[in-house]
Order: C-alpha cells, then sequence, then structure tokens
C-alpha cells in the first residue's frame, strides 16, 4: 500500500507567502487570546487546593456548594469530573486561611450529609511553590530552545537553527492560544506536553533539513527552491505516516487516559496537528527567507569526497 | 551482504534477553506484606528474630506466602490484604513497641529473580497511592532565634568582662551595642570577637555614641540554616518510623525544603498531626539515692523513664531546664582527652539555672529527657564534674562518634526547631492509583495494537519488522525502569505511551527509504543496506534534538514532569537501539542470506 506516489515535485515554495501569511494570522490569534484572555493556571502555578471526591451515587453538586458556603467557602469552584459521582472541588489560595488542614475541614463537612463520599486526590500548593513551577517551566523552555539552535547550528547552520525555531515556537504559542481560546487548565503536565511538542516538531525539521542539505550535494545546479520543494515531497510520505502513527496513540491517551492525562493528550494532538504544517510551511520559507545557498555548509572538495558512495 | 557480523547479532541478543528477564518481575505483580522493623540499636534483624515472628503467626494460624530476612528488616508476604493487616495485629501486639510493623508490598516474583536484584517498576504515588508533603522551614525564624540568643549573650558576656555599655538592640539581622566611650568599645570588641566567632563586627559613630554592630558571617549562616534542616530531618524521621510506613521518602530538596513521601498512606489527618507535632526537652537530675528495680515502688517525686537501650531509671520530677533554653546542641571532641563529645549551647537564662543546679549538684548524675507524644525518653544521663558557668556544656565520657551524633541530633531535634510548614500536598487513594494504572497501560495497549496494525498492512513484511522492532523498544524500556528502579509516574506511563509514537518514526523513516530507493531501480539487497544507511544520519539528529528537550525537562521539571522526563530520555535511547539494530538484524536474518533477491514485501 502507499498513499503517496507523487510524480513531480509539488511547488511549496511558490505559495510560501501564502503559507506564512496564514501562519502568522494564526500566530497573531494565538497572542491575541493569550493577551486577552490568558491562561486558565491550574492550581500546580497559582496554589490552592483541588480535591476529588467520589461518591456512592450521583453527587448533588448544589448540595455541596451550599455545604462548603457553611464553612466559608463560598466560591469554591464545584463540578464533576469524569462521571456524575465524583466531584472535583477547587478552592483558591486567596480564600484558604487553614492551608493544608483545608481538605480535612471539608471532609468532614460533607462526611455529615453523605458518609459514602471517599476522598479520591487532594492536592494543594502553596504560593511560593506555584511561582517556582512557573520559573522553572519558563527555564525549562529557554533551555530546551537554546539547546535547539545550538544544536542545529552546529549540525547545520545557524539559519537552519533559527529557522526551525521560529517555525516551532510558533506551535507553542498556537498551543497557548488554543488553552487560552477555550480555558483549558493549564497544568504541570500540559506544559510537559508542550515541551514534548517542542522537541517532536523540531524532528520533524530536522527532517526535512536533512534532506535539503543532501539534495544541495546531489543536484548541482539546480534553484535553491526547486531543491527545498524535491526534499519536501520526498518526505512528506514519512511525515504523514509518522505523525499518524504518533497520532494513533495520542488518541488512544485521549479517550482512555483519564481526566489526568486528557489536557496532556489534548495538547499534544495539536501540536502534532500544527507541526506538520510548520515545519513543511514555514520553517522552509523562513529558510529561503534567510537566503540559504549551497555554499553555506558545503566546501567543493569536501562534497567530493561525499560522492564515492560504497 | 545484509549480515551482521556475529558480534552484533550476539550483542543484540544479549540485550534482548537481559531486557526479557528484567521486565519479567512486572508481571507477577506485587503481593501484599508486613515488615518487621527493629527500633533500638540493640536489636537486630535475625534469624532469632525471623523464628519469632514465624511462630508468632503460627500461633494465630495466618500462613504467610514467603518469608525473607534482610540486613534492616524481617518481611513476611500474604495472599490478600485480609490476612495482612490481621498479621500486622497480632504482630504488633505480640512484639511491643520495640518493633514497628509496617505494612508493604513486595514482589510476588520467584526468588532467582529477586536474588538477581530484578525488580517490578518503582511506581509512584500516584499510581500506588500515598500522600506526598512539601515542607517549608522557616529560615528566617532560624536566624532570628540565633541573633536573639546572640544579642543576650553579649550583653552577659560584657557584664561578666566589666564592661560598660549602654545598650544592645538587634534590628533585623543586625546587632548594634552602644558604648560611651571609644576605650570601652575597643575592650568590648576583643572580648566579643574573642566568643562570637561566627559573628563579623563593625564600628560606627553616631552623634556622641560609639557603636559596635554584628552580622553574621556568611558560612555562619549558611551553617545555621544546614544545621536547621538536619535537624528537621531527623525529627521527621523519626516521626515517621511512628506512622509504621514501610517505604518512607524523606528527603532534602533545595535549601530550605523537605519532601516527605509516605506511599500507602491514607489517614493523611494523622500523618500531618505526627509531623507537625513539636517535641520538648527536659534537663532532671538523676535520684541515685533511691534504689529501684522494675515493677517496684516508685519513690515520692521522683518517675521512671527509659533510656534509649531501655534501661530504667528513677528522676526527680522538678525540671532545671527545658529544651527552649537550649541554642544549639553539636558533636564534637573533648579538649582534654579528645574523646567524642557534645557541645551544648544554652542561653542566657539556661546558663544561669544550669550555673546553680551544677553547683549544687557535683557528683551527682542528670538525666535529659526527649518528650514526644507525652512520652519521654532518656537521651543521655552524664554525671556532673563541676560546676558549669557560661553556658557551655560538654557532654563526653563512654561515646563513639556516632553516637554524639545522635545525640547532638536528639538534643537539637527537642530544642525549638526552625519552624515548618506543609506548602504542598498530594494524597492519591488506593483506587485512584489503581484506576490510574489501568487507564495509562490501556491506552498504551490500545495505541500499540493500532499502530502494529496500520504499519502491518502499509509495509507488509517490513512494517512486521517495525513492529517488532517496537515491541522490543518497549521491552528494552520497560526493562530499564525496573533495573534503575525509576519512580514510575503516571506522566511517565504517558510518556512510555508517547516514545513508542514517536519511536516508529525511526522505521518509517527507514521503510520509506528503502521504498525510494527501489523505486530508483536499486536493486533489493543494495536498497536494504542504503535505506537503513541513509535513514541513520536522520534518525540520529532528530532523536538528539527529543533528548535536548528530555534533558531541560528533567533538570527543571518537578514530581511528576521528572517521572516523565525520564522515561523520554531513556526511551530515546532504547529506539535507536531497536529501530536500528534490531530492525536491521531481523531483516538481515529474512532477506540477507538470499545471493538472489528480485523482490522484498514493503508494499
Amino acid at each position: 500500500m502507499e498513499f503517496f506516489r507523487i510524480k513531480k515535485d509539488i511547488p511549496f515554495m511558490s505559495y510560501g507567502r501564502y503559507t506564512t501569511t496564514i501562519s502568522l494570522v494564526t500566530f497573531l490569534f494565538a497572542v491575541f487570546f493569550l493577551a486577552t484572555k490568558g491562561l486558565n493556571f491550574g492550581v500546580d502555578f497559582t496554589g490552592g487546593t483541588v480535591m476529588e471526591v467520589h461518591y456512592a451515587q450521583s453527587a448533588d453538586l448544589d448540595k455541596v456548594r451550599s455545604q462548603l458556603g457553611s464553612i466559608g467557602l463560598g466560591d469554591a469552584q464545584v463540578q464533576n469530573f469524569g462521571s456524575s459521582k465524583d466531584v472535583l472541588i477547587q478552592v483558591p489560595l486567596k480564600q484558604n486561611k487553614a492551608g493544608s488542614k483545608l481538605s480535612e475541614q471539608v471532609m468532614e463537612t460533607l462526611h455529615q450529609q453523605d458518609a459514602s463520599a471517599e476522598l479520591r486526590r487532594v492536592e494543594f500548593v502553596g504560593p511560593q511553590v506555584g511561582k517556582d513551577l512557573v520559573e522553572n517551566g519558563s527555564m525549562a523552555l529557554l533551555l530546551v530552545s537554546l539547546g535547539i539552535v545550538g544544536y542545529l547550528w552546529l549540525r547545520f547552520e545557524w539559519k537552519f537553527g533559527l529557522a526551525a525555531i521560529i517555525a516551532n515556537l510558533h506551535d507553542v504559542v498556537i498551543i497557548l492560544g488554543f488553552f487560552a481560546f477555550f480555558q483549558w487548565e493549564f497544568s504541570l503536565s500540559v506544559l510537559a506536553a508542550v515541551l514534548a511538542v517542542l522537541g517532536y516538531s523540531v524532528n520533524e525539521s530536522v527532517v526535512v533539513f536533512d534532506r535539503i542539505r543532501e539534495n544541495f550535494r546531489k543536484m548541482r545546479k539546480t534553484e535553491v527552491n526547486v531543491i527545498i520543494d524535491n526534499a519536501i515531497t520526498r518526505t512528506m510520505s514519512r511525515t504523514v505516516i509518522t505523525h499518524a502513527c504518533t497520532q494513533m496513540m495520542v488518541t488512544s491517551m485521549l479517550f482512555l487516559g483519564g481526566e489526568t492525562l486528557h489536557y496532556f493528550a489534548l495538547a499534544l494532538t495539536i501540536g502534532i496537528l500544527f507541526s506538520i504544517y510548520s515545519s513543511v510551511l514555514v520553517a522552509s520559507p523562513l529558510l529561503m527567507m534567510f537566503g540559504v545557498s549551497r555554499e553555506d555548509f558545503i566546501k567543493p572538495e569536501k562534497a567530493e569526497v561525499e560522492e564515492v558512495l560504497p | 551482504m545484509n549480515r551482521y557480523p556475529l558480534w552484533k547479532n550476539l550483542l543484540v541478543l544479549a540485550a534482548l534477553v537481559l531486557g526479557f528477564i528484567y521486565t519479567l518481575p512486572n508481571f507477577y505483580g506485587e503481593a501484599p506484606a508486613v515488615q518487621v522493623l527493629p527500633l533500638r540499636s540493640n536489636l537486630k534483624a535475625d534469624a532469632a528474630l525471623l523464628a519469632r515472628v514465624e511462630d508468632v503467626l503460627k500461633a494465630a494460624q495466618l500462613n504467610p506466602e514467603a518469608m525473607s530476612l534482610d540486613a534492616t528488616s524481617v518481611k513476611a508476604r500474604f495472599n490478600d490484604t485480609d490476612t495482612q493487616i490481621k498479621a500486622k495485629d497480632v504482630l504488633h501486639a505480640q512484639l511491643g513497641d520495640d518493633y514497628m510493623v509496617a505494612l508493604n508490598l513486595l514482589a510476588r516474583s520467584p526468588q532467582w529473580l529477586t536474588s538477581m536484584n530484578a525488580l517490578p517498576m518503582y511506581l509512584g504515588l500516584d499510581l500506588r497511592g500515598g500522600v506526598h508533603f512539601l515542607l517549608q522551614i522557616d529560615m528566617k525564624g532560624a536566624l532570628d532565634k540565633a541573633l536573639e540568643s546572640d544579642s543576650s549573650d553579649m550583653r552577659s558576656s560584657l557584664r561578666e568582662a566589666n564592661i560598660p555599655y549602654s545598650g544592645v538592640t538587634r534590628d533585623g539581622s543586625m546587632i548594634t551595642i552602644k558604648f560611651r566611650d571609644a576605650d570601652s568599645r575597643g575592650k568590648g570588641e576583643s572580648e566579643l570577637k574573642q566568643r562570637f566567632s561566627g559573628l563579623e563586627f563593625s564600628t560606627r559613630e553616631e552623634g556622641s555614641e560609639f557603636l559596635l554592630q554584628a552580622h553574621l558571617k556568611q558560612q555562619e549562616q549558611i551553617r545555621i540554616q544546614e544545621s536547621a534542616v538536619q535537624q528537621n530531618l531527623v525529627t521527621l524521621r523519626n516521626r515517621v518510623n511512628e506512622l509504621g510506613v514501610a517505604e518512607p521518602v524523606i528527603q532534602q530538596q533545595g535549601a530550605d525544603r523537605i519532601v516527605v513521601q509516605l506511599p500507602g498512606v491514607q489517614d493523611t489527618a494523622r500523618a500531618k498531626d505526627i509531623l507537625g507535632r513539636t517535641a520538648t526537652l527536659e534537663v532532671r537530675l538523676v535520684d541515685d539515692e533511691h534504689h529501684y528495680a522494675e515493677g517496684g515502688i516508685i519513690p515520692f517525686g521522683t518517675e521512671v523513664f527509659k533510656d534509649r537501650d531501655g534501661t530504667p531509671l528513677l528522676v526527680k520530677k522538678s525540671v532545671i531546664l527545658t529544651g527552649e533554653r537550649i541554642n544549639d546542641a553539636q558533636p564534637g571532641f573533648d579538649s582534654r582527652n579528645n574523646e567524642p563529645a557534645v557541645h551544648i549551647n544554652l542561653d542566657a537564662i539556661g546558663a544561669r539555672k544550669f550555673k546553680e543546679a551544677t553547683r549544687e549538684n557535683v557528683g551527682k548524675r542528670m538525666a535529659i529527657i526527649l518528650f514526644e507524644k507525652g512520652k519521654g525518653e532518656i537521651v543521655t544521663a552524664p554525671v556532673i564534674r563541676e560546676e558549669i558557668g557560661g553556658g557551655r556544656v560538654q557532654i563526653s565520657g563512654k561515646m563513639n562518634t556516632e553516637e554524639a551524633t545522635d545525640t547532638a541530633l536528639l538534643l537539637r531535634a527537642g530544642a525549638l526547631a526552625a519552624p515548618m510548614e506543609i506548602v504542598e500536598e498530594r494524597t492519591v487513594g488506593p483506587s485512584l492509583g489503581a484506576d490510574n494504572i489501568k487507564r495509562g497501560f490501556d491506552s498504551t495497549k490500545i495505541g500499540f495494537v493500532a499502530i502494529s496494525v496500520f504499519m502491518v498492512i502499509y509495509y507488509l513484511m517490513f512494517g512486521g519488522v517495525s513492529v517488532l522492532a517496537l515491541g522490543a523498544n518497549l521491552l528494552l524500556l520497560v526493562a530499564l525502569l525496573s533495573m534503575l528502579q525509576a519512580t514510575l509516574t503516571l506522566p511517565g506511563m504517558a510518556g512510555i505511551a508517547l516514545t513508542l509514537g514517536m519511536a516508529i518514526d525511526s522505521n518509517v523513516l527507514i521503510n520509506e527509504r528503502i521504498r525510494e530507493e527501489l523505486r530508483n531501480g536499486v536493486p533489493p539487497q543494495t536498497a536494504i543496506h542504503e535505506g537503513y544507511e541513509h535513514a541513520f544520519a536522520t534518525i540520529l539528529d532528530s532523536n538528539i534534538t527529543a533528548l535536548i528537550v528530555g534533558v531541560a525537562l528533567f533538570m527543571f521539571g518537578s514530581g511528576p514532569v521528572k517521572g516523565f522526563a525520564v522515561v523520554l530520555c531513556l526511551g530515546i535511547l532504547t529506539s535507536i537501539f531497536s529501530a536500528v539494530l534490531v530492525s536491521r538484524l531481523l531483516v538481515n536474518l529474512i532477506y540477507g542470506r538470499k545471493a538472489r533477491l528480485n523482490k522484498v514485501a514493503i508494499g
């Protein structure tokens, strides 16, 4: 079986202007939503208490709310989590005077109404810890970006490193934009997913770049845009197959992984979709724009040696 | 032409066999167990204890599946949790307070696997259930207390040395001593410099007053902070023992935080209560005038306490000092005979009371008693040799260095510790933990099957080879995780799934490359060779960038994210190995021997 038997190279580079415009618009939208709506940071970052309570039968959320109101937690968020028997209670740090003791107070109150209430999970994060996590997260993002640019610079050329990182940070911003627009909860595991996407979509650019470099060596006297078009067309089959396979795994996690892995898998899904787009239609036009040429990384005499294949 | 040298075949085979052996324990699963640990230093976990535990269980008609003895404990494995809990109650009642009886999980794998150190993966709290606390130590409080006691000590030293001064005040981290003239300031400075080596002094004039200012030296600050952390760690360890947790994790994290992880603990309220309790310390006189035999009459005005070895001692009820008067206790050496000793530093009030008490009781013994949850234990009971003034007390004799360190730590634990606060708590119930395992496992399984079906349909024989390579990848990854006993969390399980989803990339790259070569009219054997050769550079590049991400996540991630990062990094290494070496080996076995190969099944 074969999905992609393309005889002629697809002239991707001649669409370069449109594709970069489209991604610029998506990017600006993402930035707009990030700026206006902001991310819905989870308890990991903001601090506060999250409790997951399991009832033997369907839980009456209003009753739970009024019970919480009676101990001065009227603003606590109460919602179903996964099923109607599971309740998620979120108390922001501001309201929480009891600190880590809060969960016991809440359980005591809930038990008065319904003894079947079972505490499944408690997360309490103090303000200082949240701040540290934000700092560490930003450091990780910075380090990953620098590491990737550095490696691609070493392995290819600075133009490649720069093009790849711009294309991939653009993916990251778009994922964040989605999370801002839908106000999905941004937790530690989502952050991990975002960083994993960064690494994953760099893979994508690397595969295309590898082909471009190889083509520069093989196809002499060919225009740069033809070389890039050929590289993208030749790797397209692999791009789609690989992403389809990864997405199978991620989809499986999205539906079977439970609530905890849901947003993790969601961030990965958005990231995978956009990384196909960005590595092909953003990174390569950027490379053209930076004026990549054969002389960038091939010295004539070295190329001769490379031509001798076993 | 597509053949591996023998050593390469053997290498791959050896890796797979090792992988299989170390993955094996995960299939046997874990069984509920009871662990018995001696709590006192003179009790050992030995064959006698093993026999005793066996007898107790036999008497209660509880039959363990297996029993074992290791360096620190006796373990008994049971069929179900009911028997386990019954066994725990029986053992606790029979063995008494000298032993800790904890619930635990033990691998059910056969002895030969366990003896090879092949253990199942170590599950994190979100998978096995339990409590995670992050405690923050109030360092400012610790430093404030040190400065406060220094300033009161300064007053008494100046008074003792008859140096006139008009006031000692503390403002934040600065102690200011006021003098009326430069001469007395000079004398004061040399006197204080000698006694307070941890402080740095400077002089300043303000109006008609001559000021001497002091603040803590950088290294002294670090020492105080470190000892505050150590002190809290010891206190926490002692208290966690009381909770009966089999494998607690109590670790320093960063400069001023402590992580406490208690797998399997459900009663968080009790855990918090015990962790947050403060111990108190009392110094009293030992009553040596009356003779006391165990079970005998206790004379009026005295109480009986046991020391750490269990020997009872008669102690007077009136208290000379409490732990609040102890500023610091450090292990060291006796300056006269170089024997190990404990140096205690009392504050001004404590020093005065201590001086009076020692003056009147030379030749008698005093007991230092540590109280926790209303139960006292004698830390040490030295003989008073002479009157001790100045608040510097030294306890020496019949001690080795280790005992001196322990005693100092216990004394500090009883002194007012730097306060701690819980800044993070994560509790996962056991049912949620089991659900999480099932979810993680299911999503990996379904994803794996989907990829396998697709790959075989799309690439035929080469798809099959890719699937086998992916299976080898999973095997090696699980084996590595089991071998390293890295903590597997739910994000870690997600990491396994994601690594597999990403690892297939290498095989797709190779297969596509071989197809392309075939389309260009290259003969099959050469196409296979070229395909692997060309794809390798690309595979390496793309995996190294992924590795950069993994390492950065590991360095800056905390808790669950770190687990994800570990799996990601290990998964990249195993996927390079299996995608390149294992799949090539299989292809070589299938096609490599045929001299004239006209067609390969690659779709």
